[in-house]
């Protein structure tokens, strides 16, 4: 058991390194340092000064380990554009993507295992039809569409909410919030809409597939023989057996949010680090770029490591290395 | 001839057929994606105008609203034009022209790498599999189009501004295309080490062929009807991938608009009142991949009896 866990420790750490080592070839190699920082009118003596200030004579090996160790302080070097430190641009933004992310991840969430409950009972009825085949194409729309869409509809031809921006915000420390006035609430909703649909339909369908797949086994069966009422059989103890799965596959997804709300905050112009990383890849930003690369990795990587760990804790058949050869 | 004939026949009385023709659904899809590969085929030869050739545009004509004459030229065009009187219909078709070209292309990029290294790492094992594999272990932890954003970004980035848009296209089928190459490699990879324990891989072995010829002439052809589904399923994901880079203004650049790139265009012009600049290309791309995953998933489900 602990072997197991140290082993894929071991791992985690071994790809934060490597994602830590591309971000570093980039920040290094691609565009040139010297060039963005200093400008053309430069004379040779600046140019050997910065060389030698930011250590681009130093090693390789000496370099990355400079490069991790000041990404571990949280410094990133000051961006191509504006000169503003990378770090302070994420701190400022990563408050509007955190809250886009966790709206639409509750959104997906809650609606989706409802719908999936619901097709799933009333699999025969004309509403769980009609909401099965939508969600086929809710799968085949790409994001960025639904969100042009939900803005023609919604903004512009009913002119109910707003399209773009995070509408007031309130500061609390160094936190900035939208979900506590009127205006930035109503911003928010087309926005996780947008970002929470895809999700959505996918918990929606596992759901739906888990409870038809527990439906079927004795105990519900011997529930119902009990005379236990409908809504406990149903979500006392068939809901309750299909969540293990629900919530490793929409733990996995949180990382996918964080990486499409980049494309929702183009969209909806939702000033967060998403349309920051966007900005950088069209003006050829690399430390921004790369800062980027760094912080999602991170995540995705520690994402990954909690999910694998969690379903180590909650499943014993994996503990006890039986499904092995499954999970390889 | 006779061959021929036989193959046409055998071709007519498979299960393929019956089960095509048995499914509403899918022969719709086969036939929207069939008019809309030779519209983009022909765009030369459909295409009223050409949306591309600057001196032919008449900016009087901007702005003008589907089926309706122009205010001051008189001239309709069936889907209006956009703000710089380019007719849509014809920007839509050779849209669908660099959509589709780019998506392909990327699909079979991704085929190649896939198959290969799924090949190589089937059939040698070992080391050989192990590196092979872990980078797509850790490749699928980060979303595809995160990654395709990343490539596109260091190409830029490496590329000497001039040259950017130049080769933009190219870039973008190399970002979708090394993107996507991880399903094709990890299903190829499976059944090339089933395949690789048979009679016949040991008798080619024996008759002292080379693993490279094994693996292509022999083990390859065996391997290829999950290729043909993922590669569908693919090019649904490859076509998306495309529109939203282009429409984040990170993929086909504005000389050779894309479906994404007049999508992106058309936002702009939502809150004036000139929907059709928007929803038309947008309706044409919903079509497209909705079709083609339609398809690849039909496909799936007939070529692989096991998940029916």
């Amino acid at each position: 058991m602990l072997l197991i866990i140290l082993r894929r420790l071991g791992q985690s750490v071994f790809v934060l390194f490597l994602v830590a080592f591309v971000s570093f070839m980039m920040f290094r190699y691609v565009g040139n340092p010297v060039d963005n920082l200093l400008g053309q009118e430069a004379t040779v003596e600046q140019r050997e000064a910065l060389i030698e200030a930011l250590g681009l004579n130093d090693p390789l090996h000496v370099q990355y380990l400079d490069f991790v160790t000041r990404a571990v302080q949280f410094d990133f070097g000051n961006s191509y554009r504006g000169a503003l430190p990378v770090a302070d641009m994420i701190l400022e933004r990563l408050p509007a993507t955190l809250e886009l992310a966790m709206v639409s991840a509750l959104f997906a969430m809650f609606f989706g295992v409802i719908a999936g409950v619901y097709t799933a009972i009333f699999r025969n009825r004309f509403l769980a039809n009609v909401i099965m085949s939508s969600s086929l194409i809710g799968v085949s729309l790409p994001t960025f569409l639904i969100g042009v869409l939900l803005i023609w509809l919604f903004a512009v031809e009913l002119g109910w909410l707003p399209s773009f921006g995070r509408g007031e915000t309130v500061q609390i420390g160094f936190w900035t919030t939208s979900l506590l006035t009127v205006s930035g609430l109503k911003s928010l909703v087309l926005p996780a809409i947008t970002l929470g649909l895809y999700q959505m339909t996918l918990i929606m369908r596992l759901v739906r597939a888990e409870m038809l797949e527990v439906l079927r086994q004795d105990f519900i069966r011997f529930a119902r023989a009990r005379g236990l009422p409908e809504h406990v059989v149903y979500f006392g103890h068939a809901l309750k057996n299909t969540l293990i799965p629900v919530i490793t596959v929409a733990g996995l997804q949180l990382g996918s949010i964080v990486a499409f709300a980049i494309i929702t905050e183009t969209v909806f112009q939702w000033p967060g680090v998403g349309l920051m990383f966007i900005n950088a890849v069209f003006f050829v930003d690399i430390p921004v770029m790369s800062a980027y690369l760094l912080l999602v990795g991170t995540l995705f990587v520690a994402i990954n490591l909690i999910v694998d760990l969690l379903y180590l804790a909650i499943d014993p058949r994996i503990r006890d290395g039986q499904l092995k050869r499954q999970s390889t | 001839m006779s061959a021929e004939k036989t193959l046409i026949r055998r071709f007519r009385e498979s299960d393929f057929l019956y089960d095509f023709k048995r499914s509403p659904v899918t022969v719709v899809s086969f036939v929207i994606v069939m008019f809309l590969i030779l519209l983009a085929v022909f765009a030369d030869l459909v295409a009223p105008t050409n949306p591309f050739d600057a001196g032919s545009l008449n900016l009087m004509n901007g702005f003008t609203p589907p089926m309706e004459p122009n205010a001051f030229t008189g001239e309709t065009f069936v889907l209006g034009t956009d703000d710089q009187g380019r007719d849509l219909f014809s920007a839509i078709i050779f849209g669908l022209r660099v959509s589709l070209f780019v998506g392909l292309t990327a699909v079979i990029l991704a085929m190649v790498l896939g198959v290969s290294l799924g090949l190589l790492a089937g059939y040698r094992g070992g080391w050989v599999d192990a590196v092979i594999m872990r980078t797509a272990d850790i490749q699928v932890t980060f979303p595809s189009i995160l990654i395709a954003m990343l490539i596109f970004g260091i190409a830029r980035g490496l590329l000497p501004p001039h040259l950017r848009d130049e080769v933009a296209i190219t870039v973008l089928i190399i970002a979708i295309g090394l993107s996507e190459w991880v399903p094709f490699a990890r299903t190829v990879r499976g059944t090339t080490m089933v395949e690789k324990e048979k009679e016949y891989v040991q008798a080619a072995r024996l008759i002292g062929l080379g693993s490279g010829q094994i693996m292509v002439r022999h083990i390859l052809p065996n391997v290829l009807s999950p290729v043909l589904v993922i590669a569908t399923i693919t090019l649904a994901l490859a076509i998306i991938a495309e529109a939203t880079l282009s429409f984040l203004g990170v993929g086909a650049p504005p000389t050779e608009p894309s479906l994404g790139t007049l999508i992106r265009i058309g936002q702009d012009f939502l809150f004036s009142g000139e929907w059709w600049i928007l929803l038309f290309p947008a309706f044409t791309l919903l079509a497209l991949a909705l079709s083609v995953n339609l398809l690849g998933d039909w496909l799936r489900d007939t070529l692989n009896p096991r998940l029916k």
